[in-house]
């Protein structure tokens, strides 16, 4: 009775020694948290922020976006606002009808949508990828700010046009 | 005026129901909301002789946000991103479980890369899942230091997994026939470092603290389970398995690939907290073995079905059910659809749910410090219960 209670006390106690050892041999070890703001974690890279408008290869102050709408459409969270005008450009003139043949009809005038505004409530964005993902033209990407932070909601409500002509000029 | 009266007055709906009893000198605490150990916002009230528990009763709903209800009015696809929301552990088991119901509902083929993906990354899912468990529980136990341990590890299994889906707990991975992005060479090189690592941590978390004296009194013979209590209450997962019941949803009702794979389905029999606390410890293990054969089996080829459904894709008229095995025990999701663009009904099994509701029984006559563990070893997690 007697040694079977001290085999259990001295088994209980060496359980703690060898957790104690784990211990010390860990204290003995780099440190593995990092010290912001003075180091960095490494792994941002691959960080998703807020989304954003990919420019034109050849204009880096227009949007690639076709105004198709899949994704204002598509957000689960109905985050996405887009504003477009419609403006006509004039029509080249009709070409000289040959003789002897009638007169075409004038070409119409065509109409090209722009995007004027691109606005993404953030405060509602669940990071689901989804815009991003049913973008036919891949117009839309995520950003890469890890340091994103604000006093307010306002300012969460991103206009994406005018952050993509910021971008722009720089 | 009787005792009950007396309540009445002071209590809100649950409480009144809690009468003092004959000899009155019993006392009604008030575990949670915001208890530590509740993880999250799970009330329970408990009436107390002393320090032992008379009566327990848990209150739910403080985070419910009706995730149910929500699938009714957004589309197929719109509603894939609540399903990292429902259980923030084991995000991507949630995600299987409805991606897998609509999937079958409207016959949609998923390519066998993405099937891997799905295997690999819900592994290790689950393993970053038991983590915190082991943490938090211990963390409810007394003992501070094994959670640093634990996201020791955690911490790059959240960096292998922001690779591939963009996000760190909440992930939006799958997709109706496939997952929405591929692995990068950068991913497979860590996980293998991971896996390798983690395998030789194990021993240590066993040196430190399943070896520990201290742990082993408070979790022994504490909140024994007997196979037909389980049953009686539909517990499932870790809670099932720590019964002495192998029953495994990877396994009964093989589901993806699962059933490629060489694993073992751990069981207990002595069904108290320790045996819950073993499962999942030896569960970690296997997840590392599935993920190991499941990286040297994936086949090249697409992550994403090239036929796989636009957004404004509807499904058919139809209902279906798939089940999968989440960290906690089955997950289900049902889906109904009348052939609109919006779910007609979808209902979530959560496993957290049925687990909770055993602990009013187990925790009657024990005493508070021990219903603390009870709580912790049933591994719950309050915005699933809630939904
Ligand atoms: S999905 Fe792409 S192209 Fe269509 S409106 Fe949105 S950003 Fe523009
Ligand atoms: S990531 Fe999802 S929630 Fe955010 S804007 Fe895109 S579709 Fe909407």
């Amino acid at each position: 009775m007697i040694s079977q209670t001290f085999k259990e006390a001295v088994s209980a106690v060496w359980s703690m020694v060898v957790g104690l050892k784990v211990t010390g041999r860990n204290f003995l070890q780099p440190q593995i948290t990092v010290h912001y703001p003075r180091q960095v974690v490494t792994n941002l890279d691959t960080y998703r922020g807020h989304i954003e408008l990919v420019a034109k290869d050849e204009d880096p102050f227009k949007a690639k976006c076709i105004l198709c709408g899949q994704c204002e459409n598509n957000c689960p969270s109905g985050c996405i606002t887009i504003e477009s005008v419609t403006r006509e450009t004039p029509a080249p003139p009709a070409p000289e009808p040959a003789p002897g043949e009638e007169a075409k009809p004038a070409p119409k005038p065509k109409k090209v949508k722009e995007l004027t505004q691109f606005m993404l409530d953030y405060n509602l964005c669940s990071l689901c990828g989804l815009c991003v993902q049913h973008c036919p033209v891949d117009s839309l990407r995520f950003s890469t700010d890890v340091y994103l932070a604000g006093f307010s909601r306002g300012e969460f409500e991103f206009e994406l046009l005018e952050m993509l002509q910021k971008r722009g000029k720089k | 005026m009787s005792h009950c009266e007396a309540n009445a007055l002071t209590g809100d709906t649950y409480t009144r129901r809690f009468d003092t009893g004959p000899a009155g000198d019993t006392l009604i605490v008030n575990m949670g909301p915001q208890h530590p150990s509740t993880h999250g916002v799970l009330r329970v009230i408990v009436e107390l002789d002393g320090e032992y528990i008379l009566r327990a009763e848990p209150v739910l709903g403080y985070v419910h946000r009706m995730h149910e209800k929500m699938g009714e009015v957004k589309s197929f696809t719109q509603y894939l991103p609540n399903m990292g929301r429902v259980d923030y552990l084991h995000a991507l088991a949630w995600n299987w479980a409805y991606v897998g119901a609509v999937e079958k509902l409207g016959g949609v083929e998923v390519p066998e890369r993405a099937q891997y993906l799905r295997v690999i990354s819900t592994e290790l899912n689950r393993i970053s899942s038991h983590l915190v468990w082991w943490g938090a529980y211990l963390l409810d136990l007394g003992a501070f230091t094994p959670i640093m341990y634990a996201f020791d590890d955690r911490e790059i299994i959240l960096d292998l997994l922001q690779i591939i889906t963009g996000s760190r707990l909440t992930y939006c991975y799958f997709r109706f026939g496939g997952v929405v992005a591929d692995v990068t060479p950068a991913f497979v090189s860590g996980l293998t470092e991971f896996l390798a690592r983690f395998k030789s941590r194990l021993p240590m978390y066993t040196d430190l603290v399943t070896n520990n004296v201290i742990l082993r009194k408070r979790c022994e013979e504490i909140g024994v389970i007997d196979v037909d209590m389980a049953r009686r209450y539909g517990a499932t997962g870790p809670v099932l398995r720590g019964s002495g019941v192998a029953y495994d949803t990877r396994r009964a009702e093989p589901y993806g690939i699962y059933d490629r794979f060489d694993y073992e389905i751990p069981t207990f029999p002595e069904g108290d907290a320790m045996a819950r606390y073993m499962v999942r410890m030896r569960e970690m293990e296997e997840s590392v073995k599935i993920i190991e054969q499941a990286l040297a089996q994936m086949p090249e080829g697409e992550y994403l079905s090239a036929k796989a459904p636009k957004p404004a894709w509807k499904p058919g008229v139809g209902e279906a059910y798939f089940a999968v095995e989440g960290a906690r025990g089955k997950i289900g999701a049902y889906v109904v659809s009348d052939g609109a663009k919006n779910p007609y009904r979808v209902k979530l099994r959560a496993p957290s749910y049925c687990n909770l509701s055993l602990f009013a029984e187990l925790a009657q006559g024990v005493i508070l410090a021990d219903a603390v563990s009870i709580m912790g070893s049933l591994d719950l997690v309050i915005p699933e219960i809630d939904r």
